[in-house]
Order: structure tokens, then C-alpha cells, then sequence
């Protein structure tokens, strides 16, 4: 990159881009550390059960095992981000088919395999609970007796198979009904999506002779895996290093702790390296998933088109711990009315405990389920006034200053631009040539909103001795590029080259706090602490200029490159080098601009909304986009091919566009195959996952992949760096939706149950229920 | 079980190894050779990520056994780049931000290459078939496929 472009609203290469194309960039599993040993995992085979015994022995006589280690060698740490309910292993107790039971180390990973196959766990069998109806039938078996006790950071803990449930409340609902002329009441479905990151999950573990365990690892977070490993191992956080190497994509999945535990107990225990890596089933079969949800919801209208009430239930099928079941309940209960004015709302959240692998995070967070009900609601709607869909969501979408519901402000809303946008941008496309017999073709839209922000990171910005920078935060690169994006906004703000700054790999013994890249949040968030950082750090760098070359700051300006001159007199100028060098003599060391921020605007306002028992109401700053998608339905296989999909985001500030370009387009396509393709099943039987491979869990390849239209608008937001916000999470808000509507444009008839496959398309053209 | 002996070529090495009778050819170029370029998404032949060319046939490496290679030719990611200098895909990849967290990315360049050595000049749905084998989670596909296309049309005025 040349010295005098501009470094923040270009599209500009990933940064760590060469070494991935050269095969050279360093995951989890490409560690190779001398003396190291593999580790493989013991899952339970039953669904639910009481551990009676388990006997090592078998294991420990593989020629290569040197540790066999289960839930008996430690103590029985609960630990979960909203209830403390899970353990490193299952001890007394097994919750689901794949639930860690034991781990081994071993010299190779095919010993590891063997031992680990060779565990002897003797079980009772209990009933196990499938299904939302299932764990909710009075005689259901309990899966946490000891729930009551469990550790819980919000008010809303629930009862018997009930994990939590929680309630928003806006307006009066039972006295708006009766001013609806038209009214849609309907029960939608969605089923589990896996989140398919192509690097499976695992842990690398060193050990050194002072207690202390480095872990490389694939993850979302350093800092909470770090503190997951100090929980469970039983060891303080200051033994515990966590560093994030290139990371495999994550979307939600990797967010919390998962086998960085594991691994780091079994190199303390045997004192050497461990590697411990998933294979593909078992990261099906034992990380997490998307929850599978039932949506009821009843959304009434004027005859004019004015939406006056609507009444949600969201139930999510939790699996067996509770891991951010109760923030992903808490999102679906808040994105529950989208962007428009309802001025009465009734919404209810549930999560329940079901006998099956835990759901957690995962890209949208419980957004993507009820916004397959709202949006289809609102075609409902428009289908029963006699007007068109799109119309009816721009008479009510949000306006700048209107409250979020619950009552957050929400300053800017671009709701109805994105719309537009995408209303134009589709019928503006030349119509394709006809589709064939028996092939119907439909439009559908989708407008939506999503939130990013939460909690607190942190950023340093330091100029080193020859004048480089070096910057460090916590924020992890999980694949969608921030750490070019951050490098971006700390060269804009200095007039460096990006070449002139080191970025820190995330390491927990030097890097700065961040909560987790998830939320949508790394730009936003992390990006406003280096922003932070780089300018704190240039008011310094410009304080000792001024004292260097005796005039005041305000005649010296930044110049390309790390320089700074008198402005008007371009021979006048010193190198961020000679800055360095009089800091460290004259303040006792480099500059450093520090800067940390918490997200923190009111939520839930007392004076607008009645809210109970939610885990969460501080989401985050919101942002709008809409998708118009082109569909063609074949009604003999049942088959829908995506065709055409233009999408809209409005991200504030572009800071790369060609990294919004990849969320988008990414995102579309994720849900693309949670719209039609993917989802996990479990034996009603025995409760195994049925298809825990890629041969028979189908994502969308590049056959797939329709023509996708990224259209970014960029409407100032006000906060966020350079004005910019989140965009991780809402192409796959949008995408699913818009696909359903535009099916039920296509065929007539409205599809309730996702992922819509050929067999439910074909039930719906034959008139039963899918 | 006794190690096999095999004797092979590796981006144009000579090389030698040992390798159990039951170890893949992504087992022995990772676990053995410390190539790890080369990339495990499946194991199981489904996703791509491991794709390497023996004897100029485009396989998954995860379903060839290290024993079978003996005294075959054996192109992987890491032979791509001549030196310093990138295959045009290579680059072009870079250019189009054809890549996100870039563990598809080693598969996907072998797959794209072995493509425009039989085919010079892919049409853009002949891409995206050829490329069907190998799955990504990040990216959509759409910039891959322009990227190899771009990096055809370069190749072919070269």
C-alpha cells in the first residue's frame, strides 16, 4: 500500500492473507512440540444415565497411554456463563450421547483412539428427553435435580427441565387485539444447525516446571478459556496462558471454553505436551449447536396497515447444559418484534433442558428463529390487507429516535432505506429467462436488525524505539479479518503504513482484556478501543514534537509514514523514531495510548417495558439490513434453488469493504444452508446424532451459490469507530426468511417448518402441515 | 506394527519416511513430514480441505494410505509458490479476498490449480462444479470463483 492512500473505507487484502495462501499459517493442529503426546476424548454412548462405575485398567495397558484421567481426579467444579451447571467430565451422571467422560494421553493418536475406545463405564439407563414436548410432559424425567442449587447471574431460573424463562412486556396487548382488523396467529419450527467451521476443534497443552500451562487453542476468547481451564483444573489463572494461534472459524461455536480444559489437565498431569483435536464427528457429536426452536406468535393489524399488537412464545430446545441458552433466550425475546413500531407486545422466552448435545452461540443467537416467524408474519399480514409486503414493513418500520423494544433508544434507524435499497436494487435486475415446467419462481424480503456491543475490551497502542508501532488487544481473529480491520483503523489514525505496525498475537500474559468475538462486536467494540489508544497515543507523540521542535502542538500535524512537521513548512519535520528515543529519556519509556470501554447504554426502561427473569437487556448498539431473495421452487422433486439474493446492510462506516463483501456473502450463504439444507438429527431411539459427517450433514458448496449482491450503505451512526458498526451476525438474521417468503411466493403456500427440504416442500404442495 | 519404508517425491524432493500400514497420506504428510500445510477438515474424503495431487490426479490425502505413495510424484500447497513468488491463484486469492479463515484455502488452491491445468479457460459454472468437492464455511464461494477465474484469464495472456 502506497504511503498517501487512505487506510480506513478501502477494500484492502487480509493482511495475514500470504502465509494462508502458502500453506504456512499456524493453527491449533499445526503444532508439533518435541515429546509431545495426543489426546483423545471418551464420550458417553447413552443418552442419559447414571455412571455406576468406570474402569481405567484396559486403557491404561495400551502400549503409548500415559494418562487416563476422568471426573473422579478432580474436584466437581460447576461452571457455565449464566448457570453454573456443567462439570469437566460427567461423573455421577451422563446427559447426552458424545458428553466427555474421560480423556487419555498417549505417544500416538491412534493409541490415544484405542484407550480411549477402551474405557469401561458402566451405566443405569435413564429416559432420556428428546424433544421440547418431551422435557416439558409432567412426568418427565429431571436431567438437573440439583437445579434449584446451581449457581445463576440473572433472576430467571426455572423449574424441572425448565433452564430459565423470562418475559418482556410492552403496552397492553389483550385491549390492542381488539382493535386489529386483521389478525396472523401461527407456530413455526426450526431445527439445529451445527456451525460447521472447517477447522474442527482442539487444544494444544504445554506444561513447564512451575505449574504453568501455555495452551494453543481454537477459540472465540482467550480470556474465558483461560478462566474455564482455571475452574476446572483447579489452578489460579495465573498458571493458565492462553494463546489464540490462526483460528478455523468459530460463528458462536468456539465462544466458550470447550476441550482447553482436558488438554491442559492431561499435559499437567503427565508433564508433557498435549495435543488434543477433535475429529469431525466428534466435533458434531460434542461441541454445540444452533437451538432448535418453536415460535407461536399472533401479530395483529389496522386495516390501514398500522401494526398494533403481537404475542410471541420462543422455546428453545437447550440440549443438556446451559452453556448461553439464557442470552440466546434473552436475544430471541428482544429481536422478537424487529424493527418496527408495535406499540403492544407480549413475549415470553423459555429454554428447556432436553437429553441432546448442548446448543450455545451461535451467528445470530436466537435472532434467526423468531425472525423466521416475524418476518413471515408480516407477509401474512400483507397478504390478508391486500397489500404488498414490502409496503406494510415500511409503514411501520423504526424511525430515528424510536425505542428498541424494551425501551433501548435507538438514534438512527436506516430500516426503511435498507428496504428501499433492496426493493429497488431487485426489480431493477433484468428478469431471468422462464423457468421450466413445473418450476415456480417467487421474490421474497426480509428486513431485520441485530445488535452488537456487550461487555468491556481493551486496546494499548506503543511506539517502539525506531518509531513502529506495536498494538495489542484481546480481540481474537477467528477468520472474518478484524485483525486487518483493527491494523486498518490505528494506521488511519497515525499515517502509518501498515507495515509499520506489529500486531500481538492474543496471548493472555500480554494482551489486553476482551471479552469474545461474538456479538458482532470486534470493529465496533475493539475497534473503538484502538481508535482509543492510537489518538491518546498521537496527542503524546505530538506533546513531545512540541517539545522537540519548540512550537506549540497545535502548528505540528502528523505526516505520512511516522513523521511530524510544522504545518506550512514541509522541510520541518522529525521521525517518530527521534519521538521514541526523547520519551524514553524523558517520560521513563515508550508513548503508550491505552484505552478500555465497556458498552453501556440503557436498556430495558422501566417506564416503557416490563421485563422479568431475562439473563441479559444491554445487547448492544443495533444496525438494519434487508434482503430481497429470488427463489425457484421445482414441484415435482420439491426442491428450491436460490437464484438471485440481493442484500442490503447498512454498517455505518465500511472500514474494508471488501471484509463486509465477505460477511455478507458468507452469511447469505450459512443461511442458505440453514434455510434448506442443514440439520442435525438425533434417533428418537437412543438419542445418537444420526448424521455426525459431512456426507450426511450437507452444507452449500459452490454449486450451490447463487448470485449474491452485497450492497453496503454507510448512514453515520454517531458512535463506533469511524462511525462504523457490526456485521458479523446479520446476513444469516435476513437470509433464511427472505427465502421462506419467497418460497411462499413462489408455490402459494407458506412454509412453517425449517430447514424447508424437498420432503417438506412437497408435503406443503400436497396440502399437509410442514 | 512394522513401520513401512517408502520412498517418494514431494514437490519435487526425494523424500523418505516411515509410516504405520494404517497411515493416511495426510497422517504422513502432517504427523510424519510436519508438512501442515495441508489441512484435516473431515477425515473422511467429504470436505476437500486435504486435496494434494499424487501423480497429477487430484485426491483427498485423508483417503490415500501413506504406504501406496511409494516412488509417486506428490504436489502439495507448500510446492505452489515458487520461492518468493506466488502462483497467480495464489495471488489472486490474496487480491480478491477469496478467503476467510483460510483452512479451505491450501485445498481449495490445489483443487483450483489441477483445474486450469486441464481446463485453461473454465467457465464460471465449470469452476464452480470443479470446486464443489472442496467446502469452505466463511467465504460464500463467490470470490473464490472470481478468483480463480481472474487468475485464468491472467494465465492464459501470460
Amino acid at each position: 500500500m502506497s504511503k498517501l492512500e487512505a487506510r480506513v473505507g478501502i477494500r484492502m487484502p487480509r493482511v495475514d492473507a500470504p502465509e494462508t495462501v502458502a500453506g504456512e499459517a499456524m493453527y491449533t493442529d499445526d503444532f508439533y512440540l518435541p515429546g509431545m503426546l495426543f489426546g483423545a476424548v471418551h464420550g458417553s454412548p447413552i443418552a442419559h444415565g447414571r455412571i455406576l462405575s468406570i474402569d481405567t485398567s484396559e486403557a491404561e495397558a495400551v502400549t503409548g497411554v500415559k494418562a487416563v484421567i476422568t471426573g473422579r481426579d478432580y474436584n466437581h467444579v460447576l461452571a457455565g456463563p449464566f448457570i453454573k451447571d456443567e462439570t469437566m467430565f460427567a461423573t455421577d451422571r451422563v446427559r447426552y450421547v458424545g458428553e466427555p467422560v474421560a480423556a487419555v494421553a498417549a505417544t500416538t493418536p491412534e493409541a490415544a483412539r484405542e484407550a480411549a475406545s477402551l474405557i469401561e463405564v458402566e451405566y443405569e439407563d435413564l429416559p432420556a428427553v428428546l424433544s421440547i414436548d418431551e422435557a416439558l410432559a409432567e412426568d418427565a424425567p429431571v436431567l438437573h435435580e440439583d437445579l434449584a442449587s446451581y449457581f445463576c447471574t440473572f433472576e430467571g431460573k426455572g423449574t424441572g427441565n425448565t433452564l430459565c424463562a423470562g418475559d418482556l412486556t410492552e403496552g397492553d396487548v389483550d385491549a390492542a387485539w381488539a382493535e386489529c382488523d386483521v389478525i396472523v396467529e401461527q407456530t413455526y419450527e426450526t431445527g439445529a444447525q451445527h456451525h460447521l467451521y472447517m477447522e474442527p476443534s482442539g487444544a494444544v497443552a504445554e506444561p513447564d516446571r512451575q505449574g504453568k500451562v501455555t495452551i494453543w487453542s481454537s477459540l472465540q476468547s482467550i480470556s474465558l478459556a483461560q478462566q474455564r481451564v482455571a475452574e476446572w483444573v483447579n489452578i489460579p489463572m495465573a498458571k493458565v496462558r492462553m494463546v489464540a494461534p490462526r483460528i478455523g472459524g468459530g460463528f458462536g461455536g468456539k465462544g466458550n471454553a470447550h476441550f482447553q480444559p482436558a488438554a491442559a489437565a492431561l499435559a499437567l498431569k503427565t508433564g508433557r505436551p498435549v495435543k488434543l483435536m477433535l475429529t469431525r464427528s466428534e466435533d458434531f457429536e460434542m461441541m454445540r449447536s444452533r437451538h432448535p426452536s418453536r415460535v407461536h406468535m399472533k401479530t395483529g393489524a389496522k386495516a390501514d396497515g398500522t401494526l398494533v399488537a403481537r404475542e410471541f412464545e420462543v422455546i428453545l430446545d437447550c440440549g443438556a447444559y446451559a452453556d448461553d441458552s439464557p442470552g440466546v433466550v434473552s436475544v430471541a425475546v428482544l429481536m422478537g418484534r424487529g424493527p418496527y413500531r408495535i406499540p403492544n407486545i407480549r413475549a415470553r422466552g423459555v429454554g428447556v433442558y432436553t437429553n441432546k448435545l448442548k446448543a450455545g452461540a451461535y451467528r445470530g443467537y436466537g435472532n434467526p428463529q423468531v425472525s423466521f416467524a416475524a418476518e413471515q408474519q408480516l407477509d401474512e399480514l400483507a397478504e390478508k390487507l391486500g397489500m404488498d409486503p414490502v409496503d406494510l414493513r415500511l409503514k411501520n418500520t423504526m424511525n430515528d429516535g424510536d425505542r428498541w423494544l424494551g425501551g433501548q433508544p435507538v438514534a438512527v434507524s436506516s430500516a426503511a432505506k435498507c428496504l428501499e435499497t433492496a426493493r429497488d436494487a431487485a426489480t431493477a435486475a433484468p428478469a431471468l429467462p422462464d423457468a421450466g415446467p413445473d418450476r415456480k419462481r417467487g421474490l421474497g424480503y426480509a428486513l431485520f436488525s441485530a445488535p452488537h456491543g456487550l461487555l468491556s475490551t481493551a486496546a494499548n497502542v506503543a511506539l517502539r524505539t525506531d518509531g513502529s508501532i506495536a498494538v495489542a488487544t484481546g480481540a481474537v481473529d477467528i477468520g472474518q479479518g478484524s485483525d486487518t480491520i483493527l491494523q486498518q483503523i490505528v494506521a488511519d489514525a497515525l499515517k502509518l503504513d501498515l507495515d509499520q505496525i506489529s500486531f500481538a498475537s492474543q496471548d493472555t500474559d500480554s494482551s489486553p482484556y476482551d471479552w469474545k468475538t461474538a456479538a458482532s462486536r470486534v470493529t465496533y467494540m475493539a475497534g473503538q478501543a484502538c481508535l482509543n489508544a492510537a489518538i491518546e497515543a498521537r496527542e503524546k507523540i505530538l506533546v513531545h514534537a512540541s517539545d522537540l521542535m519548540e512550537v506549540a502542538p497545535g502548528d505540528l500535524e502528523l505526516r505520512d509514514g511516522g513523521k511530524v512537521g510544522i504545518v506550512g513548512i514541509p522541510e520541518k519535520e522529525i521521525t517518530f523514531g527521534m519521538i521514541a528515543g526523547r520519551a524514553h529519556y524523558q517520560t521513563g519509556g515508550p508513548v503508550v495510548g491505552a484505552s478500555e470501554i465497556m458498552f453501556e447504554t440503557p436498556a430495558v426502561d422501566p417506564a416503557v417495558a416490563q421485563s422479568k427473569g431475562l439473563a441479559f437487556s444491554k445487547v448492544g448498539a443495533y444496525s438494519f439490513g434487508a434482503h430481497a431473495v429470488e427463489v425457484e421452487v421445482d414441484e415435482v422433486t420439491g426442491e428450491v434453488e436460490v437464484l438471485r439474493a440481493w442484500c442490503v446492510h447498512d454498517v455505518g462506516r465500511a472500514i474494508n469493504p471488501a471484509m463486509v463483501d465477505g460477511q455478507v456473502i458468507g452469511g447469505f450463504v450459512q443461511g442458505l444452508g440453514y434455510a434448506l439444507l442443514e440439520e442435525m438429527v438425533w434417533d428418537p431411539d437412543d438419542g445418537r446424532l444420526a448424521n455426525p459427517t459431512l456426507m450426511d450433514y450437507k452444507i452449500p458448496t459452490a454449486r450451490e451459490m447463487p448470485e449474491i449482491h452485497s450492497i453496503i450503505l454507510e448512514t453515520p451512526f454517531g458512535d463506533g469507530p469511524h462511525g462504523a458498526r457490526g456485521v458479523g451476525e446479520p446476513p444469516i438474521v435476513g437470509a433464511p426468511v427472505a427465502i421462506a417468503n419467497a418460497i411462499a411466493n413462489a408455490i402459494g403456500k407458506r412454509p412453517t417448518v425449517m430447514p424447508m427440504k424437498p420432503e417438506r416442500i412437497l408435503d406443503l404442495l400436497d396440502g399437509e402441515s410442514a | 506394527m512394522k513401520k513401512v519404508h517408502i520412498s517418494t517425491t514431494i514437490n519435487g524432493d526425494e523424500v523418505d519416511f516411515l509410516c504405520e500400514p494404517t497411515q493416511t497420506l495426510l497422517d504422513v504428510l502432517r504427523d510424519e513430514l510436519h508438512m501442515t500445510g495441508t489441512k484435516e477438515g473431515c477425515g473422511t474424503g467429504d470436505c476437500g480441505a486435504c486435496s494434494v495431487t499424487l501423480d497429477g490426479t487430484l485426491v483427498c490425502s485423508c483417503l490415500v494410505l501413506g504406504a501406496e505413495v511409494g516412488d509417486k510424484s506428490i504436489e502439495t500447497i507448500e510446492g505452489m509458490a515458487q520461492g518468493e513468488e506466488l502462483h497467480p491463484l495464489q495471488q489472486k486469492f490474496i487480491d480478491h479476498v477469496a478467503l476467510q479463515c483460510g483452512i479451505c484455502t491450501p485445498g481449495l488452491l490445489v483443487a483450483s490449480k489441477k483445474l486450469l491445468e486441464r481446463n485453461p479457460d473454465p467457465s464460471e459454472e465449470e469452476i464452480r462444479y470443479w470446486l464443489a468437492g472442496n467446502l469452505c464455511r466463511c467465504t460464500g464461494y463467490q470470490k473464490i470463483v472470481e478468483a480463480v477465474a481472474d487468475a485464468a484469464q491472467e494465465m492464459r495472456s501470460a
